[in-house]
């Protein structure tokens, strides 16, 4: 097994953790560990929404840079690690504790 | 060192020398008064102009034109795939995120990003920072008062108004309402007035969701409870149409004119059913019908409402209103025109036997019937300027009612989730709340919902929201506060013994009354032979002319105090007013008084001193 895959199983293995996405600079999905559907959506709405947190944070100190999202929801957590060509999408469920 | 520059500019440059020299005025041109131009002005006096050193400021209202919006969807489709790769084609596209996944990069950015976002997580599970440490501390009865605030207002869009006949919520949640519009004041509609009723969108008032288009206007209007789609609706000239949302605006199916309803259906309600396809309607003609919507050529059922049991229809009583509990499928209740209620049985043998029990009280059409939702037994009627609570088992009288209001009341309704609460509308537009166990004289909360007559209310079944519409077709959505609309642990507890305490007295009253018509008869046997007869009849012409006389008198003589009353008060006022000038002059006379009290005591003083010398 790759390196990569590795590091998505363990995550996937921690406690409370739903789903997994990658999505391309693009917004397309390149590995998922949810259903199509539920992984175009949120592929495509976690990427416009990283895009905006971005821009937010450079418009404002442009020698600043987003690092980290996190979405706190009534039902789960959506975390969204952005890099220049790809982001990573981990969905989790915190009151699972 | 000295720098120095030097400007020059001649003499001539600088132009003609200026000589000046005295010389007389002269005149240059003379204007003589023209009495012509004073045609064409106005003389102003006074003159008014302001000198307030302060700005003036006024105040204006304007009604901004009405926004229309509107929502529209648009369907999204997958893209920002390379061009040469087909999104439709699952072997490109796995093959494109294979290769993405050899990129050495992608290896290097997941491995990074994972690591953070593992650190994360680990966050995430070692604490838990929004943790609500006292979920479970119930809280105590909020002691706040009990309010309303309205959420939406839907208004009739024709442009000549309705009124808001009749209402009902979408059965599976809180969505949508449908509305029923019709103009119930005889022959007053003119042949311009829209027939149309909607069905609307509690989210959005600038436009109803769905128009319905029937025939005739609908009286009523209500949701068949196990298909959502499907609406039953009773129109002014008798004939009953239902409508399945899919198929469109038109009626799916009319049932037809001679055999329907002679007068307008008032109230119409789905029966419990295995197939979710029958009701039953009620019309002031005095018929109460079924149907079943598979065919609705005829009625499956019949009922006159002839009280004398003969099923003369020319004897009838007219329906204007609905009682059916779906845990008692073989019962109803039928509210009519004259202020009685009928109890009926379904399933009797002979039509006749159908009429099961009247319950009279009301002075005028029983414009509300519902059975509690808690306690089945016990009913309640809206009518004349009353709310009324019946006990099935007392007949004779209501067991609680409230005041008599200075307006007339046109609807009422329970609460479906706590049993001792109850909504009743006015015609003065007002909406009242009673909580029968906290106050039983007045509505525990009294909201103007608008300045026309309300006409129809309705709770959802989460018996926070409520809806009403009122006589000009505007349909008003309130919200309750909590405390209207959660049960106290105690109150089914402390409903059923009030129910069971006032049933019980109504009982020991009637049996009472009862008792002393036996003696009273007893006693007219005892003393009369074969006169006996003539006698009384003879005393009941009289007596009659009697009363009237007497309730006169009575009349007169209390208007005669009231007016002593106010005489007598108004001399004390006037009493009051007078002193109150002579307050001036009495302040000294007391000061002078007060002067000899204090002399008094001396002298008492000095008198036992004396004595005891």
């Amino acid at each position: 097994m790759s390196e990569v895959e590795e590091m998505l199983k363990r995550i996937q293995g921690h406690k409370g953790v739903i789903g997994i996405i990658v999505v391309n600079s693009e917004g397309i999905p390149i590995r998922t560990t949810l259903d199509n559907s539920t992984t175009v959506q949120y592929a495509g709405l976690i990427h416009n929404l990283s895009n905006k947190a971005r821009s937010v944070v450079r418009d404002i100190d442009p020698q600043n840079d987003l690092t980290f999202l996190r979405i706190r929801s009534k039902k789960h957590e959506i975390m969204v690690a952005p890099d220049k060509e790809y982001i990573l999408i981990c969905i989790q469920n915190p009151s699972d504790n | 060192m000295e720098i120095v520059y030097v400007y020059t500019k001649k003499r001539l440059e600088f132009g003609r020398q200026c000589n000046f020299s005295d010389r007389p005025a002269e005149l240059h041109v003379d204007l003589a008064p023209d009495d012509k131009l004073v045609h064409d002005f106005i003389e102003k006096d006074p003159c008014d102009s302001g000198i307030q050193c302060a700005q003036e400021m006024s105040e204006h209202e304007v009604n901004t034109e009405r926004f229309e919006s509107e929502s529209r969807g648009v369907n999204h489709v997958e893209g920002g795939w390379p061009k040469d790769v087909n999104p439709q084609e699952v072997e490109q596209t796995i093959r494109y995120r294979k290769k993405v996944e050899k990129d050495e990069m992608y290896v290097n950015t997941i491995l990074q990003l994972g690591s953070v976002m593992e650190h994360c997580i680990r966050q995430n599970n070692a604490i838990d920072i929004y943790e609500e440490y006292f979920d479970d501390t119930t809280q105590e009865s909020a002691e706040e008062p009990s309010s309303a605030k309205t959420i939406n207002v839907f208004r009739d869009p024709n442009e000549i108004k309705r009124t808001a006949t009749h209402l009902s919520w979408y059965p599976d949640g809180a969505k949508k309402l449908a509305v029923a519009y019709s103009n119930l004041e005889f022959q007053r509609s003119s042949p311009d007035t829209s027939l149309d009723s909607y069905i609307w969108d509690i989210e959005n008032p600038n436009k109803p969701e769905m128009t319905l288009k029937p025939v005739s206007p609908l009286v009523c209007l209500e949701y068949n409870p196990k298909d959502s789609h499907i609406l039953m609706g009773g129109c002014y000239n008798g004939q009953i149409a239902y409508w399945d949302t899919r198929k469109g605006s038109q009626p799916v199916e009319l049932s037809l004119v001679e055999h329907s309803h002679r007068d307008p259906v008032y109230k119409v309600i789905w029966l419990q059913s295995k197939t979710g396809t029958e009701c039953f309607t009620a019309s002031t003609d005095g018929q109460v019908l079924w149907w079943d919507t598979r065919k609705l050529g005829e009625p499956t059922e019949k009922l006159i409402l002839d009280p004398t049991k003969k099923m003369n229809i020319d004897n009838a009583l007219g329906a204007i209103s609905l009682e059916y509990e779906p845990t008692m499928p073989t019962k109803f209740m039928v509210g009519t025109e004259q202020g009685s209620v009928v109890n009926c049985n379904r399933k009797a043998k002979t039509p006749a036997d159908k009429i099961v029990a009247l319950y009279t009280g009301h002075h005028g059409p029983i414009y509300a019937l519902q059975r509690n939702p808690f306690f089945p037994k016990n009913f309640l009627t809206v009518g004349d300027w009353t709310a009324r609570i019946w006990s099935e088992d007392i007949r004779e009288s209501s067991i609680m009612w409230t005041k008599y209001h200075t307006s007339y009341l046109t609807d009422g309704c329970w609460s479906p989730v706590r049993p001792a609460v109850f909504f009743t509308t006015k015609m003065d537009g007002t909406l009242d709340v009673w909580d029968y166990l906290f106050k039983q004289k007045d509505p525990t909360l009294s909201l103007q919902v608008c300045d026309e007559a309300l006409h129809s209310v309705r709770v959802q079944d989460n018996g926070r929201w409520l809806a009403c519409g009122s006589h000009s077709g505007t349909t008003t959505l309130l919200e309750l506060s909590d405390g209207l609309c959660v049960m106290p642990r105690n109150e089914k507890v402390l409903v059923t013994a009030m129910f069971e305490r006032e049933t019980k007295r109504e009982k020991i009253l009637e049996s009472r009354h009862r008792e002393m018509r036996l003696k009273e008869r007893s006693k007219s046997e005892q003393g009369g032979g074969g006169d006996d007869h003539a006698e009384r009849e003879g005393e009941g012409d009289e007596p009659e002319e009697d009363l009237v006389a007497r309730a006169e008198k009575e009349f007169y003589e209390a208007i005669e105090a009231e007016k002593k009353d106010r005489a007598a008060k108004e001399a004390k006022r006037n009493e009051a007013l007078k002193k109150e000038n002579e307050l001036q002059g009495e302040v000294i006379m007391e000061e002078d008084g007060e002067e000899k009290v204090n002399g008094h005591p001396e002298k008492d003083g000095g008198t036992p001193d004396n004595s005891a010398e």
